[in-house]
């Protein structure tokens, strides 16, 4: 396609007015975008179809590569129990983060939207955690977990708990990365923030003439109206959790008794410790699959619970409808 | 009594979320009687500022820093020529296709990184490039989604009628990036550029995987080899981490109301 360009260019600066050139910009934009387009197929199409090729090859990095069709897939769902153990591991910490972080993250949203004194001051504490790298995090949080010395055990000895090694407490260890990762998701809180920010104080004025108290409130206005954030939230959680990778790696290196051993280390081991590059990439099409399910499920599912103001607005005039006839007729 | 519990909850969470990195700097300064005790020493009782020039020489943490500076610098400039060059030619032009790029610009936002990490791994590797930092600069060239369309949004807001007006006078297409557009899309500029010193500062998957020589690594690798080692104080891991945690903490107070306003403009529009 690349060298027909110039032609249209040389066509349309002859032939059409300025004015058409203005509309249509010949070869332009595709120059303006062109850094997308190289960067598209050398760093992302390229590699996404090439992946789903090795996927289907024995292909260690140095040696012999041989194709052996769907034998990865085959391989890692029947004779692999490491893949499902770290899939199950993987599905737990989504179970407990995905809820938790969109309710830490609403909560302290809602606690922000109080329009107290100091508001910033409190929302630059909340988010300080997030501004730093993962590292960090990683390295802070294995010293507060640390069984005998760490700060948490300290506060608990406190109110007279004897609090576990967490890290090195296989029925502990999960928990505690849940709780570390919790603490660097400042933007999810940011995100609902705006999302509070943008419903009308009206609603609320008319739901309490009306008699609504702050519990009804909060079921009939908050929620339905923050229904799209809580949608995007939600979507951006799940992708988060299947790819925790960093603290995995740092705090515990996937044990006790593999108990934190993440589906994506499990993936990112099999590449780059075991060098089975085509088995990897079989790993990580299963999880693509899967995370892509998900979020279907999840769009499907808001349907039934999403609530977009536009859409309200539009009905009575009735020209969704019509549009839709004319559409399909 | 509403306004008091809302407050104690807002310096209770305020607490949670602060003592972890308190906690982290208080233990950087500690002396090495002081940093094994139980119950903990909140304050030490004699800073022990030398930790971090000791834990800054215990590895080439100078060659790191070099290197960290070079990749978010080189990357960051890219990142910003490409992004604004995509952006301007999705925002301001009609042609064959445009709607249909820049929905898989989008589409290419959910695609996770582990799924491209091998190939990309192997064509490094063809390259030559595994163990430079070329990885880590190179792909930023040539824009990212998120960033392209934080400032597509943006540029649509600049009124057209500049753009002609600026065409009446005789400026090209580029001269009207250039010299109209660029100069006003300054704060989302800021943010894009913000968000890729931080994203870049504090990346470690990416120089883990791509970088093996010590001489190449980068400041978080660096940290997080800290683990394996033996015989390393816990004071010096902190002292390092509270090191490398500062330029990220300094853009975030220079930048925050455009990284708070960035972060939730995108979340309502997605």
């Amino acid at each position: 396609m690349a060298h027909t360009y110039p032609q249209t260019v040389g066509k349309q600066s002859a032939s059409l007015g300025p004015r058409r050139k203005r509309r249509w910009g010949g070869a332009a934009p595709y120059l303006f975008i062109f850094p997308w387009i190289f960067g598209f197929l050398v760093f992302t199409l390229g590699p996404l179809l090439f992946s789903l090729i090795i996927s289907l090859f024995d292909w260690p990095i140095v040696g012999k590569v041989h194709f052996i069709g769907l034998g990865n897939y085959v391989e890692m769902f029947t004779d692999d129990p490491l893949f499902w153990k770290s899939f199950g591991v993987t599905l737990k910490f989504a179970a407990l983060f995905v809820p938790l972080n969109i309710a830490v993250g609403l909560g302290l949203a809602i606690l922000l939207n109080q329009n107290t004194r100091g508001n910033a001051i409190f929302r630059t504490a909340f988010y300080l955690p997030s501004v730093i790298s993962g590292v960090a995090l990683a390295m802070i949080w294995s010293w507060v977990y640390s069984g005998d010395y760490g700060i948490l055990n300290y506060f608990l000895s406190i109110i007279g708990v004897q609090g576990p090694d967490w890290l090195n407490d296989k029925n502990w260890s999960l928990v505690a990365m849940v709780v570390a990762s919790l603490w660097g998701q400042g933007s999810m809180m940011l995100v609902f923030l705006a999302g509070l920010k943008g419903i009308p104080k009206d609603l609320y004025e008319s739901a309490s003439i009306d008699g609504a108290g702050k519990i009804r409130q909060f079921i009939s206005i908050t929620i339905p109206m923050l229904s799209p954030t809580i949608l995007f939230n939600l979507i951006t959680s799940i992708i988060a959790a299947f790819q925790q990778l960093t603290l995995a790696l740092l705090l515990t290196g996937g044990g006790p008794m593999k108990s934190t051993y993440f589906y994506a280390m499990y993936m990112y081991e099999n590449a780059f410790k075991f060098f089975k590059m085509g088995y990897s990439a079989a790993n990580a099409w299963f999880m693509f699959l899967i995370v892509l399910t998900l979020t279907f499920l999840v769009f499907k599912s808001s349907e039934a619970w999403v609530f977009y103001e536009g859409e309200m607005k539009r009905k009575p005039e009735k020209t969704t409808k019509s549009v839709r006839k004319g559409r399909s007729a | 009594m509403k306004r008091f519990i809302v407050y104690a909850l807002l310096i209770f969470c305020s607490l949670l979320f602060a003592a972890p990195l308190f906690w982290a700097v208080t233990t950087a300064l500690k002396s090495q009687s002081e940093l094994y005790l139980f119950p903990p020493k909140w304050i030490p009782s004699d800073w022990k500022f030398i930790n971090f020039v000791n834990a800054w020489t215990i590895q080439p943490f100078n060659l790191f820093l070099k290197n960290t500076l070079i990749v978010t610098l080189l990357s960051t400039i890219g990142q910003l020529i490409s992004c604004t060059l995509v952006s301007y030619g999705f925002a301001r032009f009609e042609f064959k296709g445009r709607n249909l790029l820049f929905l898989v610009v989008l589409a290419t936002m959910m695609v996770p990184w582990e799924v491209t990490m091998i190939p990309q791994y192997m064509e490094f590797n063809y390259l030559g490039w595994i163990n430079t930092l070329k990885p880590l600069i190179v792909p930023s060239w040539f824009g990212s989604a998120y960033f392209i369309f934080l400032l597509r949004q943006f540029i649509l807001t600049i009124p057209r009628e500049l753009d002609e007006a600026a065409t009446i006078d005789g400026a090209s297409k580029f001269g009207i990036l250039v010299r109209i557009i660029a100069p006003l899309m300054g704060p989302a500029l800021i943010l894009v550029g913000v968000f890729q010193i931080m994203s870049c500062w504090n990346d470690y998957l990416g120089p883990l995987i791509f970088l093996n020589d010590q001489t190449k690594y980068t400041l978080t690798l660096g940290l997080s080899q800290f683990k394996g080692m033996f015989g390393v104080d816990m004071q010096s891991i902190m002292a390092i981490t509270c090191l490398i945690s500062i330029p990220p903490l300094a853009v975030f107070f220079f930048a925050q109301r455009y990284i708070v306003g960035g972060i939730a403009g995108t979340g309502i529009k997605g």
